[in-house]
Formats: structure tokens, sequence, C-alpha cells
């Protein structure tokens, strides 16, 4: 029983955590899916989505406003709209003039335009962490109070909630709405798209904003979960991110949703049993397995070259 | 409506096209005919703004549309198929049709979110033309398919149905009847032929299977290696020497 219990909190905080990686790497995959290519700046995105958080938090708090809920929405707008403005911007600076052009020219130019956004933050907001206020306190316990007793804070299921909303949202997004057609009119061909009157730019850029929201709502519950944030914040989870898309498929969007929590799931399982260090190895080491012998990852379709 | 005057392409040392005129009328079906690599794709190429010709003018309506990109073209009112079937394969049939539209339907994020009577409207409209096409072109029990599924014929009138809905004025289609069963083939020559009667849409086509050119051309442009070699109607065609001689060789 106490194994299972023991089990049952890992498995939890692996969901917890990879619910996460699944929205961020919901941006990669959805940019991959559009041009094809890797948005490195991604990570960054999300970063900034923290911090816009954390500042609103903090000036709410500087108003006086403390009743939660209206905390969290607004926190949670401004941290939207602010992450959206940027993946907007960062592809109408970076991508679009290099659209096109070899594939590694985008490629470099997202790595330069993470490095800059990194250390703008570096320069604005300093480059220690800063404390992040724990909003949601307490929790349900299960067990005998003297043994393992697993653990369920309500900032995990407000997590789960807030992810499964997005998720549910944005595929019924994709599925049925205008916008969402044209989407997956212009992943599938894109020059066809453009033929047949869709503005693919607009398409482009909305990929671009959505996935950066969807970053942002990740930046704001990680970093209530963690209580901590610093400039190199997105770094690693966009790199956790990253591989949760590649595991589940580039270019699948409910594949960027398995990807993510799978990774988090093993990674969790890795901390519990093995050791905390052993975590990133894991990851990414699941990383280059999926690459030697599934590519296309889990419920990615094979690239059928036509002739 | 359509006017190509000495039109010319060169890739390199090597000229492609040269010096090919022809028109087309409102109301009219125009083929293109010739023998294999005589140029007919590239002089459609350059029609549709994939390629930016090197020579020549061609007018739309009487403005000058060479060297334009290929998407102010198609939303001038001229759009074309290409000779390997571009469906959109990982939507369905309706979708395929619906997202053709989008143009017309002049997108509103706030009005989809909010779902404004406006929106729905519109939305109603273009599924209603959706249906109408999918119907003209016997797809209807096939329209929750993945177009990717569907039999070779029906993909090829899929994309004509996906053209149509986009309210052309000239259609242009290459090869349409490549890969077709004589069925199929007779179902197409119907098609385009009520293209042009019942829906005024003027056509230009490409094509090998000759007794579909006779049958449902107005004229006939013969092009071989590059430049033009005769044009005419399909019984002035039939009869002309250099024609046969281009086709089966000099005896």
């Amino acid at each position: 029983m106490q194994d299972f219990l023991y089990f049952l909190q890992q498995l939890i905080n692996g969901l917890t955590i990879g619910s996460t990686y699944a929205l961020i790497a919901i941006g990669y995959t959805m940019v991959y899916g559009i041009i094809g290519m890797i948005n490195f700046a991604h990570g960054e995105i999300y970063m900034i989505g923290a911090y816009t958080a954390l500042i609103a938090i903090t000036g709410l708090a500087a108003l006086g406003i403390a009743w939660l809920p209206l905390v969290l929405i607004v926190a949670l707008i401004c941290a939207m709209i602010v992450s959206s403005s940027m993946g907007w911007a960062v592809e109408r600076v970076a991508y679009r003039p290099v659209r096109g052009k070899h594939r590694l020219i985008p490629l470099i130019s997202a790595i330069g335009m993470s490095i800059f956004l990194q250390n703008y933050v570096h320069l604005a907001q300093g480059s220690r962490n800063v404390g992040f206020p724990d909003l949601i306190e307490g929790g349900f316990r299960f067990g005998a109070a003297d043994s393992f007793q697993t653990s369920i804070s309500y900032m995990q299921i407000t997590i789960f909630i807030t992810t499964l909303v997005c998720m549910t949202v944005l595929s019924l997004f994709i599925s049925r709405s205008r916008i969402g057609r044209a989407c997956r009119a212009v992943s599938q061909d894109l020059g066809m798209a453009n033929l047949l009157g869709i503005d693919t730019n607009r398409i482009i850029s909305a990929t671009f904003v959505i996935g950066a929201a969807l970053a942002a709502v990740a930046g704001l519950l990680l970093g209530m979960y963690y209580g901590s944030i610093d400039p190199l914040f997105g770094f690693i989870a966009g790199l956790k991110a990253f591989t949760a898309a590649v595991l589940g498929g580039i270019g699948s969007i409910p594949g960027a949703m398995l990807g993510g929590l799978i990774l988090g799931v093993a990674e969790s399982m890795t901390s519990g049993y093995l050791s905390g260090e052993y975590k990133d190895v894991v990851s990414f080491g699941l990383l280059i397995l999926i690459l030697l012998f599934k590519p296309t990852g889990l419920l990615g379709k094979p690239e059928v070259e036509k002739i | 409506m359509l006017e190509v005057q000495n039109l010319s392409m060169r890739f390199g040392g090597l000229l492609a096209v040269d010096q090919v005129s022809l028109d087309v009328q409102e109301h009219e079906i125009v083929a293109i005919i010739g023998p294999n690599g005589a140029g007919k794709t590239t002089v459609f190429n350059c029609m549709s703004g994939f390629y930016k010709p090197t020579g020549g003018k061609i007018l739309f309506e009487g403005n000058e549309i060479q060297g334009k990109p290929d998407y102010k073209i198609s939303r001038l009112g001229l759009v074309r198929t290409f000779q390997h079937v571009r469906l959109f394969n990982r939507m369905t049939v309706v979708e395929n049709l619906l997202v053709a539209q989008h143009r017309h339907l002049n997108t509103n994020l706030i009005s989809g979110i909010l779902k404004t009577p406006n929106y729905r409207e519109r939305e109603q409209k273009s599924l209603d033309r959706a249906a109408y096409w999918l119907d003209r072109v016997g797809l209807t029990e096939m329209a929750n398919r993945d177009a990717g599924n569907l039999a070779y014929g029906q993909q090829r009138r899929l994309e004509i149905a996906r053209c149509m809905v986009t309210e052309p004025k000239l259609l242009m289609l290459d090869e349409p009847a490549a890969g077709l069963n004589p069925a199929e083939t007779k179902d197409l020559n119907q098609l385009i032929i009520s293209l042009k009667e019942d829906y005024n849409v003027s056509v230009v086509l490409i094509e090998h299977d000759m007794s579909l050119v006779m049958d449902i051309s107005d004229r006939i442009n013969v092009i071989n290696q590059g430049r033009p070699l005769a044009s005419g109607t399909p019984d002035e065609i039939r009869r002309n020497d250099d024609v046969i001689k281009a086709y089966l060789g000099e005896a």
C-alpha cells in the first residue's frame, strides 16, 4: 500500500509537470507544423510570460487587491497579452524576412532571438532569481498518518484544470473554427492555401500568437508551482517542451500533449525511484532514443516524398 | 478576357517557350495541346504566376499580370489546378471546400468567437455553396471522409469543385483527364461543358486525351517545341498538316 501511494505521488507530480510541458510544446509543434522551423525563442516567450504574470501580481498587491480569482485572472490575461505580442513580433522581426531561405537561416535567427530575449530580461529584471508568491496553498492528503502520505496540492489541481481547459479550447478551435481550418490547410500545403485565397501570413502570425499565449499560461502556472523564476527559467523548460514535441511527433498537436505527459511522468519516476539528478539524463536520453528509432515521434505521420 | 502576347520563357540556355500568343474570350473553352515537352505547362505556369516570363505580355481583363505572384493572380479570378492533385489530404472533403472560401468570408476573430449573426450567416452561406458543389460533382456521400482517401477520379472532381467555390472567372486545368478511366473522362467532359454553359466560366485546359479535347473545345492552340504551331477550331486542327506531322512524325 505504501509503495502504491509512493508511486501515485510520482505519477501526480509527473502529470503536473508534464501537462505544463505539453502547453509549451504546442507552440513548438504548431509552428513546426506550419512553416517547418523550430522556434527556439519559444522558451523565452514562456519565461517572459512568467515575468509578466509576476509583475502583474506584484502590481495588484501594491494596489491592495488581494481577491485571489481576480489576481490570477488579471495576471493570466496580462501574461497572455504580453507573450502573444512578443510571439507575434518575433515572427515579424526575425522569421518572416528569412522565410523560404535555407532552413538553417531561420534556425540561427531563432537562436539569436532566444539569446537576445534572455539577455534583455537579464538587464531589465536582474539575473538573480525572484520569488513567486505562493498564491494557492494547501491540498489533500491520503494514507495513514504514520506512514507515507500521497499529497495533491490545490496548485496541482489548478494546473490540471487549466491545462485541460486550454487543450480543449485549442482542440475545438483547430477543428471547428474557420481560422483553425485555415491553419490546418496552411500546414498541409502552404502554396495551395495561398492560391486559394487564404492570407497565409496572417495564419502564420496566428499560430505564433496562439503558441505564445499557451506558453504564457504555462509560465504563470510553473512560476507559482516552483515559487521562483529567473531569466534562464525558459531555457531548460523550452528544451524539455521541445523534447516533448519531438517525442509525440513534431507537427502533431495531440502528439505534443501526449509527449508532454510521458516526459513529465518519466522525469518524476526517475526522481522518485532513481535520483533527481538523473531526471534530465532520462528526458534527453528519451529524445535521442526517439530520434534514433522513431524519428517521426509517437503520433507523427511519416513524411512521404512525392515524386 | 485573357490575352497572351508573344510569351517567351527562357531557362538559362533553353528557350522553353518562344513567342506564344493565345487568347480566351468569355464563355469559351480553349485547349492547349502539343507533344510531351512542348512547353504547355510552362505557358500555364507563366499565366498563373508560377513563373515570371522572360518576354511578352499577359493581359487579364485588360490588366497586365505577367510576373505577378500566383496568389494575387488567383485573387483576380484566374484559378488553376495542377497536373498532380493537390488537395488537403488530411482534411475532410467538405472542409476542403470550406477552406477555399476563407477569403470570401472575410474572417474576423472577434465575430468568430462571439458567433455574431453575421458570422453565422456567412458560415451558413459557405456551407450551402460547398453542399451545392459536392452535389454537383457527385461527392455528397463522401463529404465527411478525408480527401486523401477518395478514389483518384473523385479527387479530380473535388479539385474542380474546390476551384469553383472560389468563384473564378477563368479556370485553368492542367491535364484534368490524366489517370481517369473512360467513364470518368466522360463525366469530366460534361462537367467542363456545364461550367461554361451554366456558370459562365471560361476554361483553358492542357490535355492529351484528344477525344476529350475535340469534344469540348471551342478553339485549340497547338504548341510544338515551345513554338506556336497552329490554332483554330477542332475541325481546322484535325485537318492541319503541320499538326498531323508533329504528332505522327514526318513520314
